[in-house]
């Protein structure tokens, strides 16, 4: 069963920004354990654009699709036998990325 | 009630549980193992009266069930169901065994009360799956309509199935945090029922604790070994025996200085007093207690007491501050400070009251106990005032009943 695994940050309250080592060494962990499927930060949101191409024509708009002061961070998709082991994992990921994480279930 | 009446009602107290939890497992579907349980009901209630109660209802509701359960499967015909049906249909595996049974309800409570659904969502379920009440009986129980009830099961059972929540019990290590959701559920249901809200519902809901406790029964004969689930069972009974005591014929609310102790159900205070006693020598050998068994201790003491005044207040007080420890809810606080009252007087309790003001305000325990104490203390005028806004913020009927002679006895 695979997982969406967001991390989130908030624009009013940021998470700290010295985590990357201790993110690291938790990738290591999810390859060595069988649960790393993909991992990837993201750039901030100012860098989005928006593609609307359901009309006539394909429109671009700068800036991610919906404002607001929490924000996706990075993701990770994860493989895991079920919902208990990804919270799980997931408890841990907060702490070590020191933001909030959402799990979610690919269909 | 007929015979037959009678033994489909046992039937469903005794075989619902554990028929939806095998059903859950053998299908690995709570919705399917919930409406194929609730047809093999209806069923009997529709056929018994006419054929007679069979000889072991259990097993007929099971066999009536698992049959329910392919019919619906055969009539989904889902493309790529097509295979595990099939398997299901030549279902080879030999019957559990019996200790397996009391893994599955297990099982399903955990899955029921599982940290990832919200807490109304958990008690939904819980009752609905191993109470065996109906979405009706619930949805009034909590004063929502009964398509929101309805829907709020549905996408429970939606998350269990999309989110792969999963079939089982925890892990040993994660075993005590888990229990702990479990029996917050219990203890919910159990309070919304000791002291029920709204304006048209009897301020004491007894098919609600019975169910609450009859729920904790079956954790603890699960888990005997749990010190908590002890204690919560040890805490609804000590309440629940002073049910009937606790409400006067006109409806008012009998707080506990007032109440005719002679009334109080002998067989519950006994059965707590033992499961209280069991802890006490747990915790001599160096467990520590948790908040379930603390809470049931100072019921204990009060259960003890022929009269108010027979009360060991020291020995509540001192209880008290063993749960402040563990929980730092205003609250605690609060009770703590009745306790103390009796102890230091009024004067010095209702300073400690005071001082949860930001936190309590909208709480109408908070305003009630400090009428009591400034009534104690003679001001009348502000005991007055405080009784008002706890008959404003009270949502039992009884204890309005019972604010309201209060303040107007005050001088």
């Amino acid at each position: 069963m695979q997982y969406l695994v967001s991390v989130i940050d908030d624009k009013s309250n940021p998470g700290s920004t010295d985590r990357q080592p201790a993110i690291s060494a938790f990738n290591e962990r999810l390859i060595a354990e069988g649960y790393w499927v993909f991992a990837g930060g993201l750039a901030d949101t100012t860098a989005a654009t928006v593609i609307d191409n359901r009309g006539e024509q394909a429109v671009f708009s700068d800036g991610p699709f919906v404002e607001s002061k929490e924000y996706l961070a990075g993701v990770w998709v994860w493989e895991v036998p079920d919902l208990d082991v990804a919270l799980k994992l997931a408890t841990e990921a907060s702490k070590v990325c020191d933001r909030k994480i959402e799990v979610r279930p690919f269909q | 009630m007929s015979d037959v009446e009678e033994a489909t009602t046992r039937a469903h107290h005794e075989e619902w549980a554990p028929g939806v939890a095998a059903l859950a497992r053998r299908f690995g579907d709570l919705d399917i193992a919930e409406e194929a349980a609730a047809e093999a009901f209806a069923t009997a209630v529709e056929r018994w009266p006419a054929d007679g109660v069979p000889p072991n209802p259990g097993a007929w509701l099971t066999t009536t069930a698992n049959r329910k359960a392919i019919d619906r499967i055969r009539r989904e015909n889902k493309r790529d169901d097509k295979h595990k049906e099939a398997q299901m249909l030549h279902d080879n595996t030999p019957p559990e065994p019996l200790g397996a049974i009391d893994d599955d309800r297990l099982r399903l409570i955990f899955t029921c009360c599982h940290p990832a659904l919200a807490m109304e969502a958990r008690v939904a379920l819980t009752l609905r799956m191993l109470g065996g009440l109906t979405v009706p009986e619930i949805a009034r129980a909590f004063l929502v309509q009964e398509t929101t009830l309805e829907q709020r099961i549905t996408r429970a059972k939606a998350k269990i199935k999309a989110a792969r929540i999963p079939y089982r019990v925890p892990s040993a290590e994660d075993l005590p945090a888990r229990v702990s959701g479990v029996l917050a559920v219990l203890y919910l249901v159990f309070n919304e029922g000791y002291l029920a809200t709204g304006p048209d519902t009897d301020p004491v809901r007894h098919d609600l604790t019975a169910e609450a406790i009859r729920l904790t029964r079956l954790i603890r004969a699960l888990l005997p070994e749990d010190g908590e689930v002890a204690g919560l069972l040890a805490l609804m009974l000590l309440t629940e025996a002073r049910r009937t005591a606790r409400v006067s014929a006109s409806g008012e609310l009998v707080t506990l200085d007032e109440q005719d102790r002679g009334a109080w159900d002998k067989a519950l205070i006994v059965e707590g007093h033992r499961l209280v006693r069991e802890r006490l020598a747990a915790a001599a050998a160096g467990v520590a207690p948790g908040r379930y068994q603390i809470l049931a201790a100072i019921n204990a003491v009060h259960t003890s007491a022929g009269d108010i005044r027979d009360t060991d207040w020291s020995q509540v007080v001192a209880l008290y501050d063993q749960l402040v420890h563990l929980d730092s809810s205003p609250i605690v606080a609060l009770n703590r400070a009745i306790a103390v009252a009796e102890l230091d007087g009024p004067e010095v309790a209702l300073a400690a009251v005071d001082r949860l003001e930001d936190k309590l305000a909208g709480y109408y325990a908070y305003h009630a106990t400090r009428a009591d104490l400034l009534r104690r203390l003679g001001q009348s005028q502000q005991s007055r005032a405080a009784y008002d806004k706890a008959i404003e913020l009270a949502g039992n009927t009884a204890q309005t009943a019972n604010l309201t002679r209060r303040r107007d006895q005050l001088r």
